[in-house]
């Protein structure tokens, strides 16, 4: 996590983002263009997104967001689209642990009184998102130890290349 | 000793510890890794920047599968990278011609007690033969190929116990949709689903591979069901009698929650777009006009499958507004089709036989729909967009119902047809 204070603009999506909303199987071909692929990231759940994201945004989720396929992909280009973080109030499984191998911040907290274009700032260290528009401030669930861990070291690949293996915290 | 679910013995195994419990994380053993062609190359990509072409897992398999055979350009130019990785660091090929990986791995390579880890969500499907399959993204697959070993967290098991036979025309696939309607499409995330009862025991590996199959469809992390007299039978006819070994969660073992379900009572159902957990009766959706049906893909393209579509349509023509897509899930699948006449049940009824592979059902080519266009299709998923338009519908169904649709032209219970 290179800054730990984030600033951009919310875009709200609903429940049940799929990872098919954010890399759909149409743009198969393009998984080996990521830079191309990102040009259509969330095509499907807003057409508009790709175009208009601005760095440092924010994607806000509803519930089981980047359900079904493993498609890495699908975090890989929402952070190459520039987003800062994905806040969800619930993650799907394969989603949330590629999105920390990635290095893309994924975090669950309550995202109902975001609106679309609200201004966040996303504390990584105070483990909290202030809504400035609304003057709201909701905590998010602290990442597994394990995944800080990886994060810390930058990314799953980095953590195996630097401790030549796994070197993680194995207890409860 | 402490009882264990299934999902708890094959990871407390594979970590070298006598006993694990939910929540704890474990770095385990991975026996199999796997990667398709949509997520190989990124897989390959990572094993590079870990160093190198060695792998330390006992088996890596690489399925070109999705795409097959390749329908672009860049696909090709992706597909002979997986390739000449596999030449390179003796990382088994499954090209073209062979099948869905998920299919392919369940004849011929994964074994009871196995961990498997997949870069494809289906990976689950193993354990309908007992194996602790789960999906994972192309970078912790690279790692799990590269290091033969994968992280998890312990997941809390539910239980799925379900009694009785299932009733003619009512498959594993409305059993699992019914299932997935009562947990919801996130009822299950983090966690284990542990199929078993004497409804379980009774069906064969192909229901019991769509059971698992679908598990990612609650948010599950796996879908275990236990190792028995017809896993052994399974992997005796498939040549495989050596890699039998009974499994069976410890009684008393404690499961976060346990749904019982009546195998008798169920009805054929259907997943109503745009998410899998959208469950009704097919008797309510009758009537919806449907433009293509797809039967076939790693849920339902089996040959217990074709073979259950076959008993619908024999003798019958699909309606003319109607395409009909049957797609094998293998080679094999395929072949035993040919040899007890199914292909010909599927041509006389005026379908069209697709090669063996996912074909329509990732929206890449061989079906895609337009806009404005049903499909009832035997695959798991009916997300927006899943089949290659975000304006096309999908509803999910079992292949009875999937035939029966082709017939009527139009959403129907199959027993009413
Ligand atoms: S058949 Fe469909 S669900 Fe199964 S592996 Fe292929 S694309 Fe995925």
């Amino acid at each position: 996590m290179s800054e730990a204070v984030l600033h951009g603009r919310a875009w709200v999506f609903g429940d049940d983002i799929s990872t098919d909303h954010i890399a759909p199987g149409r743009l198969f071909h393009l998984r080996t263009d990521l830079p191309e692929l990102a040009k259509h990231v969330l095509e499907d759940a807003d057409p508009g997104f790709a175009a208009a994201v601005q760095p440092g945004d924010f994607v806000v989720g509803g519930r089981n967001f980047g359900l079904g396929s493993s498609r890495e992909h699908a975090p890989r280009i929402i952070k190459l689209a520039g987003v800062g973080a994905v806040l969800a109030q619930s993650f799907a499984r394969i989603f949330f642990r590629n999105a920390i191998n990635v290095g893309l911040p994924a975090l669950q907290c309550d995202t109902s009184q975001v609106a679309a274009g609200d201004e966040l700032e996303v504390d990584l260290l105070a483990g909290e998102v202030r809504d400035l528009t609304r003057g709201l401030v909701v905590p998010f669930t602290p990442l597994p130890e394990v995944m800080v861990t990886i994060l810390d070291d930058g990314g799953l690949v980095e953590h195996v290349r630097k401790h030549g293996g796994f070197a993680l915290p194995q207890s409860r | 000793m402490t009882a264990l679910t299934l999902a708890e013995k094959i990871l407390a195994a594979k970590a070298g510890l006598d006993a694990v419990e939910p929540g704890q994380i474990v770095v385990a053993d991975v026996d199999l890794a796997i990667a398709q062609d949509g997520t190989g190359p990124l897989a390959i990509e990572q094993i590079r920047a870990l160093g190198g072409d060695r792998l330390r897992v006992p088996r890596a398999i690489f399925f070109i599968d999705h795409a097959a055979p390749s329908p672009r350009a860049e696909l090709s130019d992706a597909q002979a990278t997986i390739r000449e990785f596999c030449r390179e660091s003796g990382a088994e090929l499954s090209d073209v011609e062979m099948g869905v990986c998920h299919q392919r791995v369940a004849e011929d390579h994964a074994r009871p007690g196995d961990l498997v880890i997949g870069a494809d969500s289906h990976t689950c499907t193993a354990g309908g033969l007992g194996a602790f399959g789960t999906g994972m993204g192309s970078t912790d697959v690279a790692v799990g190929m590269a290091t033969g070993k994968t992280w998890l967290r312990v997941p809390e098991t539910l239980r799925i116990e379900v009694d009785g036979e299932l009733p003619p025309l009512v498959g594993a696939k409305d059993l699992m949709l019914t299932v997935i309607g009562t947990l919801g499409a996130d009822g299950a995330t983090y966690k284990a689903l542990e199929f078993g009862g004497a409804g379980v025991e009774s069906l064969p590996m192909a229901a019991r591979l769509t059971l698992a199959n679908m598990a990612v469809e609650a948010g599950a992390k796996a879908g275990l069901i236990g190792a028995d007299e017809v896993t052994r039978s399974y992997l005796e006819e498939r040549g495989r009698a050596a890699d039998w070994r009974p499994l069976a969660a410890d009684p008393g073992a404690a499961y976060e929650a346990t749904h019982r379900f009546a195998a008798l009572g169920l009805v054929p159902v259907v997943a109503a777009p745009h998410t899998v957990d959208n469950v009704h009766p097919a008797a309510e959706l009758a009537g919806t006009r449907v433009d293509q049906v797809l039967i076939g893909t790693c849920t339902n393209g089996r040959h217990d499958d074709l073979r259950a579509a076959a008993e619908v349509l024999r003798g019958r023509r699909r309606a003319a507004h109607t395409r009909l897509i049957v797609t094998p899930a293998s080679r094999d699948v395929y072949r035993a089709a040919v040899a007890d006449g199914l292909i010909d049940v599927f041509l006389d009824a005026g379908g069209l036989v697709t090669n063996p592979g996912c074909g329509a059902c990732v929206g890449v080519h061989e079906g895609i729909l337009a806009a404005g266009e049903v499909c009832v299709s035997t695959a798991n998923r009916n997300f927006k967009g899943r089949m290659g338009n975000p304006d096309g519908h999908i509803y999910l169904a079992s292949p009875y119902t999937a035939a029966a649709a082709a017939i009527a032209g139009e959403i129907v219970d199959p027993r009413t047809l």
